[in-house]
């Protein structure tokens, strides 16, 4: 069984792959010929998609074009420039980050990764 | 119980100052690492209940001759509305400053707590959207970024480690594995509870030297019990090979010195004092090339009895039956 979480994966990969926006109802046509969500696709209800993407809009993933009708609706940045904020939040250093997630490597100066790559090279 | 009051308060300046700094300084706890973060926590434990403990049991000492007497002579005198007086206002001062420390620490424990909890989910829900699963593997998350990163999202069973295209691609099965033994060994050895507590603990009291080399000790000390953890299932030189090709592309940071480039030369020499200008990378590099001899059962043994010892002598000095004072 789908659930929300695996919806709104589904619809980001089609926002993010469509260059323009799209509506719930050809979000919700694409689903049903998207392999991935090949157990999503059936019965899946307009209604569903709509609360797929205000869930999104309320994340700040998705923007609604107001002055459409029906309403289309576009991924609000990349999927590369949400990975590379979700990498910063990694690479953040700051005590109260540290908690949050245990990285393989801390923070590593500027010229013991110079050090380390002429090793590494030699 | 005056006497008490003034051991605890004894207590807490040596574990507020200088045990912590002598266990920052110290090079044993390379060889020992585990030993070393029973100490600190219990430096952390016993030093926060002995601030509270020595201005609890001196504020209480005008109302009875042990803990339970006056914690009963103070009973009465809240039922009977009595004034401040009768304790005298200095001693009802400690009693509020006990009080308000106890709660701020409490406060402190669980504000931190559900700060961490909502970056984690946050942090979950975006890796839910922007990873996938490695196949057979679906605790296992991949991320499309160039740089080669490793980590793990601690979380009770949704608890995910995640790595990134660039690692992948840089590093052998092998070294991979050990990247995952490392991460795995943080996941089941609940070091995210140690890294809470102690995060807390800095936060609440941020200017006592006390917490802030408490905090760094243990997230470096964490590291060398993951990287133990990973040598029962990768050879060292896979390990090293993994660890370096990592921090080699990882983002640098801005060196604090800028002679640091003439210190670091791997194998290293034994120059202790700039180890601690090296970053826990490099440390743990050094410490996986010329492996230290571990502690001896003795030394082991003395430096958890410490511990214990540290431990129960507060609550001891606090529930001591009717003693002169």
């Amino acid at each position: 069984m789908a659930t929300l979480g695996d919806l709104e994966r589904t619809v980001m990969d089609l926002l993010w792959s469509t260059p323009g926006a799209l509506t719930a109802n050809e979000l919700r046509d694409s689903i049903a010929v998207v392999p991935a969500g090949a157990e999503t696709g059936r019965e899946l209800a307009v209604t569903t998609v709509l609360t797929v993407l205000s869930r999104l809009e309320k994340k700040g993933l998705v923007q609604r074009e107001r002055d459409s009708r029906p309403h289309r609706y576009k991924a609000v940045t990349s999927r590369a420039d949400h990975t590379a904020e979700l990498m910063h939040e990694v690479f953040a250093k700051a005590p109260d980050r540290e908690a949050v997630l245990a990285r393989f490597i801390g923070s590593v100066s500027e010229s013991e990764a110079q050090t380390l790559r002429r090793l590494l090279g030699a | 119980m005056l006497w008490a009051s003034y051991f605890l308060a004894a207590l807490a300046v040596f574990l507020a100052w200088p045990a912590p700094i002598a266990l920052s300084r110290a090079r044993w706890p390379a060889r020992s690492p585990f030993t070393a973060m029973v100490l600190w926590q219990s430096i952390a434990l016993a030093g926060g209940l002995s601030m509270i403990g020595a201005m609890l049991v001196w504020g209480l000492a005008p109302l009875g001759d042990n803990l339970v007497s006056a914690s009963i002579g103070l009973w009465n005198v809240l039922m009977e509305q009595k004034p401040a007086e009768t304790l005298g206002i200095i001693h009802v001062f400690a009693l509020s400053a006990a009080t308000l420390l106890g709660a701020h620490l409490v406060f402190t424990l669980m504000l931190t707590f559900i700060r961490i909890q909502r970056q984690r989910r946050r942090h979950r829900s975006m890796l839910r959207l922007l990873s996938s699963p490695v196949k057979d593997s679906p605790a296992t998350l991949v991320i499309n970024h160039p740089t080669p990163v490793a980590y793990c999202l601690p979380g009770g069973a949704r608890s995910v480690t995640v790595l990134s295209d660039g690692l992948l691609e840089m590093l052998s099965q092998e070294e991979l594995n050990a990247v995952l033994t490392h991460e795995n060994a943080h996941l089941q050895q609940r070091h995210h509870l140690l890294l809470w507590a102690f995060a807390a603990w800095r936060s609440a009291l941020p200017w006592l030297p006390t917490s802030q080399l408490a905090q760094v000790a243990v997230t470096e000390l964490i590291e060398m019990l993951a990287d133990d953890q990973a040598l029962k299932h990768v050879d060292e030189g896979t390990l090293v090979r993994a660890i370096a090709i990592v921090a080699a592309g990882s983002p640098a940071v801005a060196d604090t010195a800028p002679s640091a480039e003439t210190r670091l030369e791997l194998p290293a020499p034994d120059r202790g004092t700039m180890a601690e200008d090296w970053s826990t990378s490099v440390q743990r590099l050094r410490r996986l090339l010329t492996p230290l001899r571990p502690l001896t059962a003795l030394q082991r043994a003395v430096a958890l009895g410490s511990a214990g010892l540290l431990l129960v002598f507060p609550p001891l000095l606090l529930i001591a039956p009717a003693l002169p004072g």
